[in-house]
C-alpha cells in the first residue's frame, strides 16, 4: 500500500457513491429496537420504488440519539427520523424528497445535535463500520502515513504532548507524558527488546457505553490511533482488549483487523516503511476490576485478573514485563484527528488543563438519553438543560452523577461547574470515563450509595483487605440506613470506614469505592439523617 | 550494591539500594506489623497492614513492597496508622469465623499476635460468619476455611518454593476461596507433592496435620526463608 493506492480507493468509494444516502443505525442501541429488520425493509423499499439507481442505504454506526432509536438520517438533505418501525420504510423512501411521512421527524438542529463537538465521533451514524473503504474516503490513514513518512517518533509524541490530551480511562493521565515514558523505558534488563500497545476497552461502569459506540461505529479510527502509537513508542504487537458483553464490537474490530491486514495498514512493512505493527484481540469475561491496567494485562497473560502494586508502572513493566503503553479506547480514537489537523487545534478546545472534546453517555431521569461529545469546560447545566433538555415530566434535576461507581453525585445548586477534570474533583467527583446519570427529585441519594456500594463489593477482586470486607461493611450499614434501622453512630462509623477504604486499599477500585458515599454525605446528609432509627434519635437528643 | 541514607521513625537508618522499607526498618530494630509478607516469597501487597508515611506523597506505601530512597522520611506508627491497622485486623476477624478457643493455632498464630500488636480489643463490625468448608480428604494435612485470611502465602510457598502450584484463589470479594488443583478436594490434587511447605507458611490455624488438637499446632514460617536461602547458597 501506498499513498496512490490510499487515495485511490477513496476515489472509488466517492464515485461508487449514491446521490442520496439513507443511514440506518445498526449500532447495539438501535440494534436492540430493531434495525436490522428496518435496513432490509428500506432496501426493499428503495428496490419497489425503483430508485435504486441513485439511492443507498448504509448500516451506520451509533447516531448518538440512542434513546430515540431506531434512528435514520438522510444524506445530503440531513432529514431524521425517530423510532421508525420496519413498516415505515416505504413512507421513509417516498418522503426523501421532502413531503408528508407517517414516520416521527427528528430535528437535526436540535441543541442535543447542534452543541456538540464531534471529534472522535466525527465518523459516527456517517460511515459503514464494516467498510474499510468508508473510513479511507473519509479521509481514515492518511494520519499514519504522514507520521510514518514525515515524522520520527519524537515527533509525534512532542504533537501529543503539546495537544493537552489527557486519558480519557478516567484518571486523566497526560497521554503524551505516557508515551514518552513507554518510548524511554528499555525494559527489563533480561527480557527481549519488545514494547506493547494495549488498547482498553473493558468499560465496566454500570451505564457507559461510549467506548462500545466508538468501537461499534468506527473501528479503524481506534486501530489507527494504536498504530501512531506503535510507531511512537517502538512497539510492534498491539492487543484490544474487549469485554465479552460486547459481542457487535468484537465482530466489527476482527472485521476491520481483517481489512487492515488485507490492505497492508496492519502486519509488516506498513506504507512500504520499517514499521511492523500486528493487533490481536483479547476478549474479557467482564469482571470490573479488569478494566484496571494491571489487573488487565494479568489477564492478557492468561492469569487471574488481579491488580498488583504500582510502582513498577506498565510504561516500565507491562505484559510479560515489557514496557507497555496502555490508553483508553477514546483517547486512541483522539489520535488520528490531533495528528491531521494538528496539536494547535486540538489544544484550542477545552480549558487550560483540559482539552479537547470527552463522549459522555447521558442516562437517567432525562429526556434526551444517549451519547454526546461535548467540548471540555461545558457546565453541567448545559449539558442536563440545553443538551439533555430536562427530566421527561419537567420536574427538577436533584443532580448528576459522574464516573459511575468511583464518582460522585453534583447537586443542582452546583450545575455552573465546567467539566473539566481539576473542576469535577473539586466538587467531590470525578471526569470518570464518561458515564453521566442525571437524577431527580424522586430519587433517594442513600440509595444511590448504596447501589453503587454494592456494585464494588460485588467486583472487589478480593486480593486486598479493605477493599474486599470493607466494601461489605460499608454496604451493610448503608443498608441498615435505607432499612431505617442505623443510629447516628453508624454514620459516623461509615465515614471511618470510607477513609479507610479509601487511603488503604491495593487499587483504584478500592480507593475510590467510598466515593458516591462521600458525595452524598456530603451534599445529602440531611436525606441520611432522616433515616435514622427514630428511636435512636430519640435516646441521643439531650 | 551502593547504600541509601534514610529516615525511620526520626532514626537514621542505612539500607542496600534494593532493601524494602520494610527490611530497612527491620534491621533498625523498628517493628511494622504484616501479615501477607514472609520472607522467602515474592510480595503481594495485599493485606495492607504494613502502610507507612512517607514524607512527601500524600498516598500511604506498603512497607514490604516499596524501595528505600536516599533522604526519605518514613513514619511507620502515627495516630492515622494505628487506627487503620486495628481497624484491617478487625475486618479480617469479621470475615470469617475465627473462633480462637477451639484452634489449633491457638497461641501461635499471627492473626492472634497481630491483633495484640495493634491493640484490638473488640471487633466493632458486623461478623459476615460465611459458611465454610472444612477439606480434610488429604492423607495428613487438613484445611478450614473458617480460619483462611486469603493471604496466598500457602499460594506462594507452594508455587515459588515447591515449584508445584496446587494452590490457587477461585472467586473474588469475600466470596474468595482457596482451591486445590482445578478446584478438586485436596486428597485428589494431583499434583500436591505432600511436601507440607504450605503448612509451615500459613499463619493462621488455616491449614494444619490432621490429628492436631487445639493449641497445638505450631508453624514454622521462618523455614520458607531458610529453604530458600540455602539453595541460593547452593546454586
Ligand atoms: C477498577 C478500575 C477499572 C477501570 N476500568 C477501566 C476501563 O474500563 N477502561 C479504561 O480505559 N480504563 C479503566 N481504568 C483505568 C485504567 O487503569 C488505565 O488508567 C487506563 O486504561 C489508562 O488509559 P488512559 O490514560 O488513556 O486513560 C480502570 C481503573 C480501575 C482502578
Ligand atoms: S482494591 Fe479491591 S479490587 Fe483492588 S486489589 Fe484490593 S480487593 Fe482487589
Ligand atoms: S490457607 Fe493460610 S496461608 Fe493459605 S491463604 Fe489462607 S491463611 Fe493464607
Ligand atoms: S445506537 Fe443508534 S443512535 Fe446510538
Ligand atoms: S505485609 Fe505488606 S501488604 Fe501485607
Amino acid at each position: 500500500m501506498d499513498l496512490t493506492e490510499l487515495h485511490g480507493i477513496a476515489e472509488r468509494e466517492r464515485a461508487r457513491r449514491k446521490a442520496i444516502r439513507i443511514h440506518c443505525c445498526t449500532s447495539l442501541g438501535c440494534h436492540a429496537s430493531g434495525a436490522l429488520e428496518l435496513q432490509r425493509r428500506l432496501e426493499a423499499a428503495v428496490e419497489a420504488a425503483g430508485r435504486a439507481d441513485t439511492v443507498e442505504v448504509v448500516g451506520v454506526g451509533c447516531i448518538g440519539f440512542c434513546g430515540h432509536g431506531p434512528l435514520v438520517s438522510v444524506e445530503p438533505s440531513g432529514l431524521l427520523f425517530e423510532r421508525v418501525t420496519p413498516e415505515q420504510a416505504p413512507d421513509i423512501v417516498a418522503a426523501l424528497d421532502g413531503g408528508p411521512c407517517a414516520a416521527q421527524r427528528g430535528d437535526p438542529n436540535h441543541p442535543f445535535f447542534s452543541r456538540q463537538l464531534l471529534v472522535v465521533r466525527r465518523n459516527g451514524g456517517r460511515i459503514d463500520p464494516e467498510r474499510i473503504e468508508e473510513y479511507i474516503a473519509a479521509g481514515g490513514y492518511q494520519a499514519l502515513y504522514d507520521v510514518l513518512h514525515d515524522q520520527s517518533p519524537a515527533e509525534v509524541i512532542d504533537a501529543i504532548t503539546r495537544s493537552g490530551l489527557r486519558g480519557r480511562g478516567g484518571a486523566g493521565y497526560p497521554t503524551g507524558l505516557k508515551w514518552a515514558t513507554v518510548a524511554k523505558s528499555k525494559g527489563a534488563p533480561q527480557g527481549a527488546p519488545r514494547k506493547f500497545v494495549v488498547c482498553n476497552g473493558d468499560e465496566g461502569d454500570p451505564g457507559a457505553f461510549m467506548d462500545r459506540s466508538i468501537l461499534e461505529s468506527d473501528p479503524h479510527l481506534v486501530l489507527e490511533g494504536m498504530s501512531i502509537a506503535a510507531y511512537a513508542v517502538g512497539a510492534d504487537q498491539g492487543f484490544l482488549y474487549v469485554r465479552g458483553e460486547y459481542p457487535l464490537a468484537i465482530q466489527r474490530l476482527s472485521k476491520a483487523i481483517t481489512q487492515a491486514r488485507k490492505h497492508g495498514l496492519l502486519g509488516s512493512q506498513i506504507f512500504d516503511t520499517a514499521f511492523d505493527f500486528k493487533v490481536e484481540i483479547r476478549v474479557g469475561a467482564g469482571a470490573f476490576v479488569c478494566g484496571e491496567e494491571t489487573a488487565l494485562i494479568a489477564s492478557i497473560e492468561g492469569r487471574r485478573g488481579q491488580p498488583r502494586p504500582r510502582p513498577p508502572y506498565p510504561a516500565e513493566r507491562g505484559l510479560w514485563g515489557c514496557p507497555t503503553l496502555i490508553n483508553n479506547v477514546e483517547t486512541f480514537a483522539n489520535i488520528a484527528p490531533i495528528i491531521s489537523r494538528g496539536a494547535d487545534w486540538y489544544a484550542g478546545i477545552g480549558t487550560a488543563k483540559s482539552r479537547g472534546t470527552k463522549v459522555f453517555a447521558l442516562a437517567g431521569k432525562i429526556r434526551n438519553t444517549g451519547l454526546i461529545e461535548v467540548p471540555m469546560g461545558i457546565t453541567l447545566r448545559e449539558i442536563v438543560e440545553e443538551l439533555g433538555g430536562g427530566t421527561a415530566d419537567g420536574s427538577p434535576v436533584k443532580a448528576v452523577q459522574t464516573g459511575g461507581p468511583s464518582g460522585g453525585c453534583i447537586p443542582a445548586s452546583l450545575f455552573d461547574t465546567p467539566v473539566d477534570y481539576e473542576s469535577l474533583a473539586a466538587v467531590g467527583s470525578i471526569m470518570g470515563s464518561g458515564g453521566m446519570v442525571v437524577m431527580d427529585d424522586a430519587t433517594s441519594m442513600v440509595e444511590i450509595a448504596r447501589f453503587y456500594m454494592e456494585f464494588c463489593m460485588d467486583e472487589s477482586c478480593g486480593k486486598c483487605v479493605p477493599c474486599r470486607v470493607g466494601t461489605v461493611q460499608m454496604h451493610h450499614l448503608l443498608d441498615r440506613i435505607c432499612n431505617g434501622e442505623a443510629t447516628p453512630a453508624e454514620i459516623v462509623q461509615l465515614e471511618e470506614l470510607c477513609q479507610l477504604v479509601r487511603e488503604t486499599s491495593l487499587c483504584g477500585l478500592g480507593q475510590s469505592a467510598p466515593n458516591p458515599v462521600l458525595s452524598t454525605l456530603r451534599y445529602f446528609r440531611d436525606e441520611y439523617e432522616e433515616r435514622l432509627r427514630h428511636e435512636a434519635l430519640a435516646e441521643e437528643a439531650p | 550494591m551502593s547504600a541509601k541514607t534514610l529516615t525511620i521513625d526520626g532514626q537514621m537508618v542505612s539500607a542496600g539500594a534494593d532493601e524494602s522499607i520494610l527490611q530497612a526498618a527491620r534491621e533498625a530494630g523498628i517493628r511494622i506489623p504484616t501479615l501477607c509478607h514472609l520472607d522467602g516469597l515474592s510480595e503481594m501487597g495485599a493485606c495492607r497492614l504494613c502502610l507507612v508515611e512517607v514524607v512527601g506523597t500524600s498516598k500511604l506505601q506498603p512497607a514490604c513492597h516499596t524501595s528505600v530512597a536516599e533522604g526519605m522520611e518514613v513514619r511507620t506508627d502515627t495516630e492515622r496508622l494505628r487506627a487503620h491497622r486495628r481497624a484491617i485486623v478487625e475486618l479480617i476477624f469479621a470475615e470469617r469465623n475465627h473462633v480462637c478457643a477451639v484452634c489449633v493455632a491457638s497461641g501461635h498464630c499471627e492473626l492472634q499476635n497481630l491483633a495484640a500488636a495493634v491493640g484490638m480489643t473488640h471487633v466493632r463490625y458486623e461478623y459476615l460468619a460465611p459458611s465454610c468448608a472444612v477439606d480434610i480428604s488429604h492423607a495428613r494435612f487438613g484445611i478450614d476455611h473458617n480460619r483462611c485470611v486469603l493471604c496466598t502465602r500457602c499460594v506462594r510457598a507452594c508455587d515459588e518454593v515447591e515449584g508445584v502450584h496446587t494452590w490457587d484463589i477461585a472467586g473474588r470479594g469475600t466470596e474468595s476461596r482457596l482451591i486445590t488443583d482445578l478446584h478438586v478436594p485436596w486428597g485428589e490434587a494431583a499434583s500436591c507433592t505432600s511436601c507440607g511447605k504450605c503448612l509451615l507458611a500459613c499463619p493462621t490455624g488455616a491449614i494444619f496435620h490432621r490429628g492436631s488438637t487445639v493449641a497445638e499446632l505450631e508453624h514454622e514460617p521462618t523455614r520458607i526463608a531458610a529453604i530458600v536461602a540455602a539453595r541460593s547458597e547452593r546454586w
